[in-house]
């Protein structure tokens, strides 16, 4: 069974539809890069996954369950309880855009909270393995400091070993090195590339194609709403077949 | 004009403001604590994604900050009881502090919510995609945050209040300003009554801006980072 399965999802924000019909499984393990020009629907599609965003038709489940809906006998999903939701979200990473750790709480306390108050860790023992996460993304020093005393990189490293903690079964990146100055992004990466190293399930939205061609196993390519094709990098990279792939190809590399 | 010491210092030194001091307090405190519960229901519905709340947080917001705080204290004490035929018949005291109250929520309600509104909405998608619940994430992450920005106006409203309570004199609450006004229509030492009713709120005043800062003291100004702790600890 796919650890996410989607399935002819449909989504709207208002009268515009941003999702239409996507499918697609990904395997345990598998990385999974997401690409398309902005407005194509793929950070839509990736916040759906964790109920961000809500859907309007399909499903998505994750590892067997559907996330933020119970179906009904009548067949139609209906929006299940947040206590529910959250309990599913907590074993699904996310790393966003903007880091969005929070200004209030120190590194440690950043990666220790959600283990804290989520799935009731005892703090010491969150400290020692946010301490051991915080070493493996190279920030251990850092552990006291607030976040706006880091750069972008820092704080983007931080943002990934706070979702971490929650030892989740599958990862979630939304555009990770969007908001980076060029010089931090390769730090950024190079943790994401361990990650994947390591076995862990992602989906990753970005439009850093050296990472695609190098860590992803399959690429997808979404256009429109909809997915118009996707394969190996390799195969995607040096032979697309669709025009608008070929096209979104030869304006970004 | 002849300036009574005398007068002026047999008020400042009698007890008579004791009581009445204690109960412009006891007014203050109370109204405020009504007024920051409103203030948060208030703040809310005014950010709900239902319609419905939105629209009840903006007639509440519109009608008791349009109508003078004055009136509202009058209809409280003498109109409700004529209105619902004696039913409702509050001791002024109530009257007045629940009309303080239900007024300053609506500036509550507009305090609050631009304490939420100035959270990076990022931070409670971050915590809800941790698995908190929205419960949990605005108790732990939007909430502390917004603290900040909540308290110190929060302060300013203490102060008002506290001087605002004179207005209950119209209702005969026996507070700090109808105390002296009692005392002047006697002995018609207007000057020197007032002079000691003046000292009286700066004192309370000094009193809660103390109050103001030892509170800010605590939440407001950014900790700083504990880093030689956290070494101690681990190593």
């Amino acid at each position: 069974m796919p650890l996410v399965e989607i399935n002819n999802v449909h989504k709207r924000f208002g009268e515009l539809e941003v999702l239409k019909g996507v499918s697609l499984d990904v395997e345990a393990g598998e990385v999974v890069v997401l690409l398309g020009a902005s407005g194509s629907g793929k950070t839509t599609l990736l916040r759906c996954i964790n109920h961000l965003e809500t859907i309007h038709d399909g499903e998505i489940k994750v590892a067997g369950e559907l996330v933020g809906y119970t179906r009904g006998k009548d067949g139609k999903l209906r929006e299940e309880k947040d206590a529910i939701t959250s309990a599913k979200r907590a074993r699904i990473g996310m790393v966003f855009q903007r880091f969005n750790l929070f200004a209030h709480l120190t590194v440690l306390e950043n990666v220790t909270e959600a283990p804290v108050q989520v799935l009731r860790v005892p703090l010491a023992e969150a400290r020692s393995r946010a301490l051991d996460l915080l070493a493996s993304v190279g920030l251990k020093d850092k552990a006291g400091y607030y976040p706006h005393e880091l750069s972008g990189g820092q704080q983007q490293r931080v943002a990934i070993a706070r979702a971490l903690a929650m030892e989740p079964r599958l990862m979630l990146f939304d555009e990770p090195t969007s908001a980076l100055d060029p010089e931090l992004v390769g730090e950024v990466l190079e943790t994401m590339r361990r990650l994947a190293a390591s076995g862990m399930t992602m989906i990753v939205v970005t439009h850093e194609m050296s990472f695609a061609r190098e860590v992803a196993d399959r690429v997808i390519m979404m256009a429109d709403g909809q997915v118009i094709e996707e394969g190996p990098p390799a195969q995607l990279f040096s032979a697309p077949s669709h025009p608008r792939t070929k096209a979104f190809l030869a304006r970004i590399l | 004009m002849v300036f009574d010491s005398s007068a002026f210092f047999e008020t400042l030194f009698s007890s008579t403001f004791l009581i009445p001091a204690l109960t412009t307090l006891g007014i203050t405190f109370v109204a405020m604590a009504l007024a920051i519960m409103l203030g948060f229901g208030g703040a809310l519905a005014a950010l709900s994604r239902y319609r419905g709340l939105r629209w009840l947080a903006q007639g509440y917001l519109g009608f008791f900050r349009g109508v003078p705080v004055l009136v509202q204290i009058v209809f409280w004490y003498n109109a409700l009881p004529v209105l619902t035929d004696n039913a409702i018949n509050l001791p002024a005291l109530i009257a007045g502090t629940i009309a303080l109250g239900l007024n300053e929520g609506a500036y509550m309600t507009e305090i609050i919510r631009s304490g939420l509104i100035s959270v990076d909405p990022g931070q409670r998608e971050a915590a809800r995609a941790l698995g908190m619940t929205k419960a949990k994430a605005m108790r732990r992450i939007v909430m502390p945050q917004a603290l900040k920005v909540i308290i110190p106006p929060t302060g300013n409203q203490f102060i008002a209040m506290l001087k605002t309570t004179s207005l209950l004199f119209a209702i005969a609450v026996p507070e700090i300003f109808s105390t002296g006004t009692n005392i002047y229509s006697q002995n018609f030492k207007y000057f020197e009554v007032l002079f000691v009713v003046s000292i009286w709120y700066l004192a309370l005043t000094a009193l809660l801006t103390g109050l103001q800062k030892l509170i800010e003291r605590r939440f407001v100004i950014r900790p700083r980072r504990n880093t030689p702790i956290l070494a101690q600890e681990h190593g």
